[in-house]
């Protein structure tokens, strides 16, 4: 066993598996740190992986993942593990899985395309075409997201 | 035997035929068997287009147009199509004169115009505007260009002119020259070409070549795809010369573009190397591309397909409001 450099958490969420290097990427994207917060935030990054030779793990104390979040995480990281730790224990462990389509999750990149039309009532949608690694199309215009870690809209 | 074989076959052409209600988006939206039915449909939408019959299956509809952008052809075209199926229009073409100006949002404007018409018409500089029009109209939305975008009745108006013209669609050459990056009627045509079994040959100057997802999408659907850069070496073994425009806007420097259009102009000489039933098609509006004096040879059929703008839209039209032929 491959034991982590980094404490134990008594509640919050565990995100494992992200790919080497990609875990400032899952911070960017959660809106960590949270700003006025005191809980604890450890990464861990290229730690060794049986699964993936080298991983990054991102720990989040007192907070709950949200299947939105969940989501947002499966774009950047579509091999993640996310558990959920309540009282030191894994209350609830799950594979990230990406839907058909994401709403409001990532922008558009085309500058022309309705969705980024600030006055019109659209939000960004997203056919999603391939799982691993992601790649997504903007429903609207068609086009595909070049950058997709980028595109992710921040929390 | 051939009324059982018929038996069988119809249900599947009904089925594929269906477009009571639908929006018209992208062409993409449409497989094959549905392209062909359509083309079948626009074929028997001749007689009334032409005037030699009349036909107001569509008498009391309304269409409106709204037009965010200059048109002529596809206004006019959708305009005279309605009339000749009995029905009126409504609608803009100068967004300067619309509430728009004012501030409201397409989606507003689209809610209203779904209240008084039965089935909008919609050109706007934005894409995926005629996505998200679709979403707040009841009727259906037909996109009529939006930006860079797509325009299916262009599509199948051009699959329309080769089928008429070649008499099939399957096993043809067809050349696509010009700027194969920006124009959007050629990212359509090529989609929907890759649902037949056509040779695609695209020439352009490297810095307007089509765009790779574009080609990629072609490709994984089974077309074949090649690309050249002299037209002249190209031109012999082709059924179609698709031409477009080059755009001076495109170029930084304008010598380049000079050299570049001019390398890439149709002239009567250059189609002596052709077959004899070579067609050359356009969408127009055509700049210099084409040599004027091209128009009065055997392979002209820009005008013709420009024409065939209206067989097409009235069975579109028809076909999503209930009209027949």
């Amino acid at each position: 066993m491959i034991e982590l450099k980094v404490q134990p958490i008594k509640n919050g969420t565990v995100i494992d598996h992200i790919a080497a290097g990609q875990a400032l990427q899952v911070m960017r994207i959660l809106g960590l740190p949270a700003e006025g917060s005191h809980s604890i935030v450890s990464i861990g990054m290229n730690l060794p992986s049986e699964k993936m030779g080298q991983k990054d793990v991102v720990k989040i104390e007192d907070r709950e993942l949200d299947p939105r979040e969940v989501n947002k995480i499966s774009l950047i990281a579509p091999s993640a593990t996310i558990s959920i730790i309540r009282n030191y224990q894994i209350a609830k462990k799950s594979v990230v899985q990406l839907p058909k389509e994401i709403t409001a999750l990532a922008r558009c990149e085309n500058l022309s395309c309705i969705t980024n039309a600030r006055s019109e009532p659209v939000q960004s949608r997203h056919v999603i075409m391939q799982r691993d690694p992601p790649r997504l199309q903007c429903a609207y215009c068609g086009r595909e997201v070049r950058d997709v870690a980028a595109s992710l809209v921040p929390a | 035997v051939s009324a059982n074989l018929e038996a069988a076959t119809a249900p599947a052409r009904a089925t594929a035929m269906d477009w009571r209600g639908r929006d018209v988006v992208s062409i993409r939206d449409f497989g094959r068997a549905e392209i062909d039915a359509f083309l079948d449909l626009a074929e028997r939408f001749v007689p009334a287009a032409t005037g030699q019959k009349r036909n107001t299956s569509l008498e009391g509809r309304i269409l409106a147009t709204l037009f965010y952008e200059p048109s002529t052809r596809t206004r006019l075209s959708f305009e005279a199509a309605m009339h000749r199926l009995g029905g009126s229009v409504i609608g803009f073409s100068d967004p300067g004169m619309t509430s728009g100006k004012k501030g409201e949002t397409l989606a507003d404007t689209v809610r209203v115009a779904d209240r008084l018409a039965d089935a909008l018409v919609l050109r706007h500089p934005k894409e995926g505007s005629s996505r998200l029009a679709a979403e707040y109209a009841e009727h259906p939305v037909i996109n009529a260009g939006d930006g860079a975008g797509e325009h299916p009745t262009q599509t199948l108006l051009d699959l329309f002119t080769i089928k008429q013209e070649c008499r099939r669609i399957d096993g043809l050459t067809i050349v696509l020259v010009g700027d194969l990056k920006f124009g959007r009627t050629v990212h359509s045509l090529v989609s929907a070409l890759a649902h037949y079994s056509v040779k695609i040959v695209l020439v352009s100057p490297p810095s307007l070549q089509l765009p790779d997802e574009v080609a990629a999408e072609a490709r994984e659907r089974g077309a074949t795809l090649e690309a050249a850069t002299d037209l002249e070496a190209v031109l012999p073994e082709a059924d179609v010369l698709y031409v477009t425009r080059i755009q001076q806007e495109r170029f930084a420097d304008p010598e380049e573009y000079r050299k570049v259009a001019g390398s890439y102009r149709v002239t009567n000489a250059l189609l002596a190397r052709a077959r004899r039933d070579l067609i050359v098609m356009h969408p127009l509006p055509r700049v210099d591309e084409i040599h004027p004096e091209v128009d009065a040879s055997p392979h002209a059929r820009y005008f013709d397909q420009s024409g065939n703008g209206l067989p097409v839209r009235m069975a579109l039209l028809a076909a999503l409001l209930g009209g027949k032929p």
